[in-house]
């Protein structure tokens, strides 16, 4: 009897708990992401008929892949209280690197592998020039968007490149069962991503890094090894999202982009990372980049013009940022 | 702190037999540096033309709290940074346990058992307590070429190394940013005590605390001196100095002035070590008549 009462008492009190939770605006700062992506699942479920059927979640997700990368490379360079402005040309640099390679009559599994060091090699830059040099990482990153997206056009010489490969046709259009390679290769990243982050000494470095670098240094931690590192992570993200992106539109295209700079920005910050770095996780930004996604697959569904499509990201990314504030 | 509180001497501070006269230590007089846990030998530091410090030779014991007090820009910091490993001595030797002993950076001398908690704490706020206790020491299990965080390990651990000092924080999971500046300064310590260290530097360890607070981490401090440990402390609360130490060193505009065993030295004498003052002038500047000395 006693022991039924006890147990009924502990359920209550963490029924109040749950509820004082929810109460709190902390609870709801740090799971922002996921709460808009179940608000606007819900909206467009009953506005859209075609919005939950299987076809256009695996169009979401597939579409979201590309981003979700970014943005996982972004997160873990803004953990470190930075930021990767170059992202989007680190991407553009890498597809162009993978077009110009494959039709110039390189493998394709060689230009493949160039795409990613491009993209490393734009992340490793940032991270040597931000830390050696002691140059704020936005004027640093402005500068590669800009020398990025520049090799990329004098490579291409201005001109898009189409290319034709079973491989990469596979990689866009293949699946194993019905989850699309674009989700798996996605997956994979954020998933290594948060093992990365939370089971390594490198994780754990990265967040002192950020959070508080004098403290960091004093506990004897390599800050600017650190910072290199995880600049060279975005950077060898963007190759890998390069090839997706190929893979996407069968083609290396050079002009400059910056839907995908701003979109991994946006994902990180609805994903509760905190801009001044050391606090955030990898799943906040994956489901960032899932609800940017989804908002542009659902407005597009219910027939809204794609200009105010850019306007509700950008209302949605100033609430997120006001939300944060009340982050514990 | 209240300047005056500090120099009306207490009633054991009184006694007679106490004078210079009746001292059994003598700061010229260095002992055996095998005899020592640390010994500082004719150490200079100069940048430049500055002489931050000159010709410095002290001493702490193991199981000793070892105080060096003098006023800002003494040297003291810089003397303390040279004996963590964070900048290297101009000139002269560090000894540990009589072995002479070299420091290019903080890493090498807490190799060598020398922990320094900073008046910063260096702990990161976003991270939790067990993150921060094993921050850059991190244990590990591989798994093949991997190696991951054994996160367990180090909670339990955690709990371990405050328990051991009889740091009361409720949880361990908790971020450093939800602590008080009691606790965040305990964690620091106990830190620094966790690693086997054998000698433990403290820069002015409760100049933000509050009255309860700095109880509790004096006690931490004794804790750590009870385990044989040599507590070296740099504080500017004589009161503190005169209730924690066992040995005492002054130092004046980069030079030693003189060492004094606690019990056998008064507040007004470190003032005037200090200074530079004479200890009567002192005296009569400080004290009441009731209070004065005959």
């Amino acid at each position: 009897m006693s022991r039924i009462a006890t147990t009924g008492q502990t359920g209550q009190s963490q029924a109040a708990a749950t509820l004082r939770q929810l109460r709190e605006p902390a609870f709801w700062a740090d799971w922002t992401a996921a709460v808009a992506l179940i608000i606007l699942v819900i909206v467009f479920g009953i506005g859209s008929s075609t919005f939950l059927s299987w076809g256009n979640i695996q169009a979401i997700l597939v579409a979201a892949a590309i981003l979700v990368m970014l943005s996982v490379g972004q997160a873990f360079v803004i953990l470190t209280a930075g930021i990767d402005l170059s992202v989007a040309s680190a991407l553009t640099l890498g597809s162009v690197v993978l077009g110009q390679a494959y039709s110039h009559g390189w493998n394709m599994v060689l230009a493949c592998v160039l795409a990613i060091l491009a993209g490393i090699a734009v992340g490793v830059v940032n991270g040597l020039v931000i830390a050696k040099a002691k140059i704020t990482d936005f004027i640093v990153t402005l500068g590669t968007l800009s020398a990025a997206a520049g090799v990329a056009l004098i490579l291409s010489n201005g001109e898009p490149v189409t290319i034709i490969s079973s491989f990469l046709l596979r990689l866009a259009t293949g699946s194993v069962g019905p989850i699309p390679y674009f989700v798996i290769v996605a997956a994979v990243v954020a998933i290594v991503a948060h093992i990365v982050l939370f089971h390594t000494r490198f994780g754990t470095h990265l967040l002192a890094t950020g959070g508080d670098p004098e403290a960091a240094r004093a506990m004897g931690i390599n800050t600017d090894r650190v910072k290199i590192a995880a600049y060279t992570i975005s950077g060898f993200l963007a190759g890998l999202a390069s090839i997706l992106l190929a893979a996407r539109i069968g083609a290396a295209e050079p002009a400059a982009d910056t839907t995908f700079l701003l979109n991994s920005v946006a994902a990180v910050v609805l994903g509760g990372v905190s801009l001044f770095g050391g606090r955030g996780n990898i799943i906040g930004p994956v489901v960032g980049a899932l609800l940017l996604t989804a908002l542009v697959n659902g407005l597009t569904l219910l027939g809204v013009s794609q200009f105010y499509q850019q306007l509700a990201i950008g209302i949605i990314v100033v609430l997120a940022a006001m939300l944060m504030r009340y982050q514990r | 702190m209240n300047a005056k509180e500090s120099f009306t001497p207490s009633p054991a501070e009184r006694q007679p037999g106490m004078e210079s006269s009746g001292k059994t230590f003598d700061s010229t007089k260095p002992p055996d540096p095998s005899d020592v846990l640390l010994f500082v030998d004719h150490v200079s530091k100069w940048f430049g033309a500055v002489h931050a410090v000159t010709d410095v030779t002290l001493w702490a014991r193991g199981g000793e709290i070892t105080a060096i007090v003098g006023d800002n820009g003494a040297g003291k910091s810089t003397l303390i940074k040279c004996i963590a490993g964070v900048q290297a001595p101009t000139s002269g030797r560090i000894l540990l346990g009589g072995k002479p002993v070299h420091f290019s950076s903080p890493d090498d001398a807490r190799r060598e058992g020398i922990e320094t908690v900073y008046q910063t704490l260096a702990l990161v706020n976003d991270l939790t307590i067990w993150q921060n206790l094993f921050l850059n020491r991190e244990r590990v299990r591989r798994i093949g070429p991997f190696s991951f965080l054994d996160r367990g390990a180090m909670r339990r651990e955690s709990a371990n190394m405050l328990r051991r000092l009889a740091v009361n924080i409720p949880t361990i999971n908790a971020r450093v940013r939800q602590m008080s500046g009691g606790q965040r300064q305990a964690i620091a310590i106990s830190r620094a005590a966790g690693w086997g260290s054998r000698l433990v530097i403290m820069d002015e360890p409760t100049a933000a605390l509050g009255v309860r607070e700095t109880a509790r981490v004096e006690e931490l401090i004794l804790r750590l001196r009870d385990e044989g440990i040599a507590v070296l402390i740099i504080s500017h609360n004589f009161d503190q100095v005169m209730r924690l130490s066992n040995q005492v060193w002054v130092m004046r505009s980069g030079q030693l002035v003189g060492g004094r065993r606690t019990n056998e030295t008064t507040g007004t004498e470190l003032v005037s070590m200090i200074t530079g003052a004479d200890k009567q002038e002192l005296q009569e500047e400080f004290m009441t008549g009731e209070e004065q000395p005959s």
